[in-house]
């Protein structure tokens, strides 16, 4: 499927009635699924972990990255690694625990054993094998072709042609910058992993995440709940602004009432809290000035870095990867970032905060969850009614937080890589908005 | 706490698990005391983990346990809109320990959730730490811990475990 016929579009785009369609197909087609792995999950930089996960030399873990099982892991000297995680021998996953610490790997299967770095160390029976066995390192672990780190966050990228981390990452690292610049000591990932799955495609996962427009309607329970909390919210609204970034990464940058451990003050917090947030905050305009110390702790960032790594720095910071098992189903894992200096009381206030909105079993993200379900649900009527509409706030100079700028900058890049041979014209430019 | 039967615990659990299968969450929270917890932490997480350093699905002290029942009886908590049918089982139920102030109380659970055209179950173990009051008895902290490894297919935790 290299070229789109009328018949068969996926993107339906119009400057001049300022129109923006996407087909409904896209998020039901098994072909469509698998030109997305070809394309996108073999091609693209994915995120795979943190280097705060594996604080010490020959920590490791495992986790699936575009279905593929990865071993990420730290060797004696402190190197990291990822690897496919499967036996060179016969296939069977060389590690079978979720993390720990190991200064070496073995298949259980027929005790093949090897190094952090990945190289065979030993094997049952090695008399029975030519003397120059593995000379050409054909039996080591196979290394994921590129592996590299911005600022903590480490991804892999299956397409050894690929252009490097930071020029794909582009106008992105700005943002991860803006991010990372909260903590002098570095952000680390607090303890526990939300695991869950949700019965949708993946892509309405990435629109959901910097959707700035059902707020209101979807999560109007969530503000209820933090206008009962004593002392009400932070006197502000809803405001600011939606970017793409290029490269189908994209940003909703803006003001919100809930309290922010870096750092925006609610009543809730009381005297004490007041006290911690203004020397977090002191600290700093120490560090940066005072329009940079702003910009962290008064603005709330929804980031989106393609095609599935939402780093959202808003009432707590979550990061956020997702993956697709089939058109109507992905996995999805979750973890909390934070300041690694930060003090018991900034880190308790974090967390709490995190579970009010965020996640399974908070006030917000069980309603999203079941939005796209219901979506995808919707979408068993494809045929008689085909269209999405993601237009909202098309060919303004500037987009809004509730515009679907961003959304449209994934789009695009989506349907570039798919279908490279009718690329779509671009709607908006990051230049345009500035 | 040392006249307190096994069986009158599983008998104000059952109770607890009626209340919630008939969506009387306000009788349901009128069951916990005014400091009381409610915990479900993550899968990935040792036991006795501290929702004060590390992410869990769910950690509630009485006043968001009561805001998260305010929720859940509104039309706009849409994850319960239709609200779900659910089955609470409780078994195993022991008392692992008496003090002076209460008693602590494992059991197991399986809880299924019906909407729409699916059927979750969510399995796991409860803590309970139950104190008497005014004569009967309250839950002062409750926490699930999940047998799975992560929500799949959960997705959510939407109902209260």
């Amino acid at each position: 499927m290299t070229m789109q016929g009328d018949h068969d579009r996926m993107l339906l785009v119009d400057h001049e009635k300022k129109l923006f369609k996407v087909s409904r197909r896209s998020f039901t087609d098994q072909d469509i699924l698998d030109a997305e792995r070809a394309r996108i999950f073999a091609r693209c930089w994915l995120y795979l972990g943190h280097v705060s996960e594996l604080p010490k030399p020959n920590d490791f873990l495992t986790r699936d990255v575009a279905g593929r099982p990865i071993l990420f892991n730290r060797d004696g000297k402190g190197e990291l690694h990822a690897f496919f995680n499967t036996c060179p021998h016969r296939g069977a996953q060389v590690c079978r625990e979720r993390s720990g610490r190991a200064k070496s790997f073995q298949c259980f299967y027929h005790g093949w054993t090897f190094t952090p770095e990945g190289k065979l160390r030993s094997w049952p029976g090695e008399e029975d094998y030519p003397k120059d066995f593995n000379a050409d390192g054909s039996v080591d672990l196979v290394a994921a072709p590129r592996f590299e780190e911005y600022r903590g966050f480490c991804f892999i990228c299956f397409d050894r042609d690929a252009p490097g981390l930071a020029d794909y990452l582009g106008a992105a690292k700005e943002y991860i910058d803006v991010i990372c610049d909260q903590s002098e000591a570095g952000m680390t990932v607090v303890g526990g992993t939300q695991d869950y799955s949700i019965r949708a495609n993946w892509k309405l996962l990435t629109e959901n995440s910097i959707d700035g427009y059902h707020a209101a309607t979807t999560h109007a329970t969530y503000f209820a709940y933090l206008q009962n909390t004593t002392g009400g919210l932070a006197k502000m609204g809803v405001a600011g602004v939606g970017r793409d970034l290029g490269n189908g990464h994209g940003v909703v940058e803006y003001t919100a009432p809930w309290g922010r451990p870096v750092a925006q003050w609610i009543p809730a917090w009381g005297e004490d809290g007041k006290r911690e947030i203004q020397a977090i905050y002191d600290n700093l305009v120490a560090r940066y000035g005072s329009e940079k110390a702003d910009r962290i702790a008064g603005k709330n960032r929804n980031l989106f870095i393609f095609p599935n790594l939402i780093i959202n720095d808003i009432m707590a910071i979550t990061v956020r990867t997702y993956f697709p098992s089939t058109p109507d189903l992905m996995q999805v894992n979750a973890w909390a970032i934070a300041p690694s200096e930060e003090n018991e009381w900034a880190r308790k206030y974090r967390l709490s905060n995190f579970l009010e909105f965020l996640g399974p079993g908070g006030f917000a993200t069980p309603d999203d969850v079941e939005a796209l379900e219901q979506c995808q649900r919707g979408f068993m009527n494809r045929l008689e009614a085909p269209w999405q509409d993601i237009s909202k706030g098309m060919g303004k100079p500037v987009a809004k937080t509730d515009d679907e700028e961003q959304m449209r900058a994934f789009w695009t890049q989506w349907n570039d890589r798919l279908f490279p041979d009718s690329p779509t014209a671009r709607v908006s430019h990051r230049e345009a908005a500035e | 706490m040392d006249g307190i039967s096994r069986i009158e615990v599983e008998d104000f659990l059952f109770w607890e698990a009626e209340l919630l299968d008939d969506w009387r969450l306000k009788d349901w929270l009128a069951l916990f005391t005014d400091d009381a917890h409610y915990y479900v932490p993550s899968t990935d997480l040792p036991p006795g983990a501290s929702p004060d350093t590390n992410l869990f699905y769910i950690a509630d002290d009485r006043f968001r346990l009561g805001e998260r029942v305010e929720r859940l009886m509104k039309k706009s908590a849409h994850a319960e809109f239709p609200r779900s049918k659910t089955r609470h089982l409780i078994s195993n139920v022991r008392i692992r320990e008496r003090r002076e102030d209460g008693l602590e109380v494992g059991a197991a659970f399986a809880t299924y959730r019906s909407k729409g055209e699916t059927t979750d179950v969510y399995v796991g173990s409860i803590l309970y730490r139950i104190v008497p009051q005014d004569g009967a008895l309250r839950i002062q902290e409750k926490r699930c811990q999940l047998d799975m490894n992560g929500l799949k297919p959960q997705g959510r935790i939407s109902i209260i475990l």
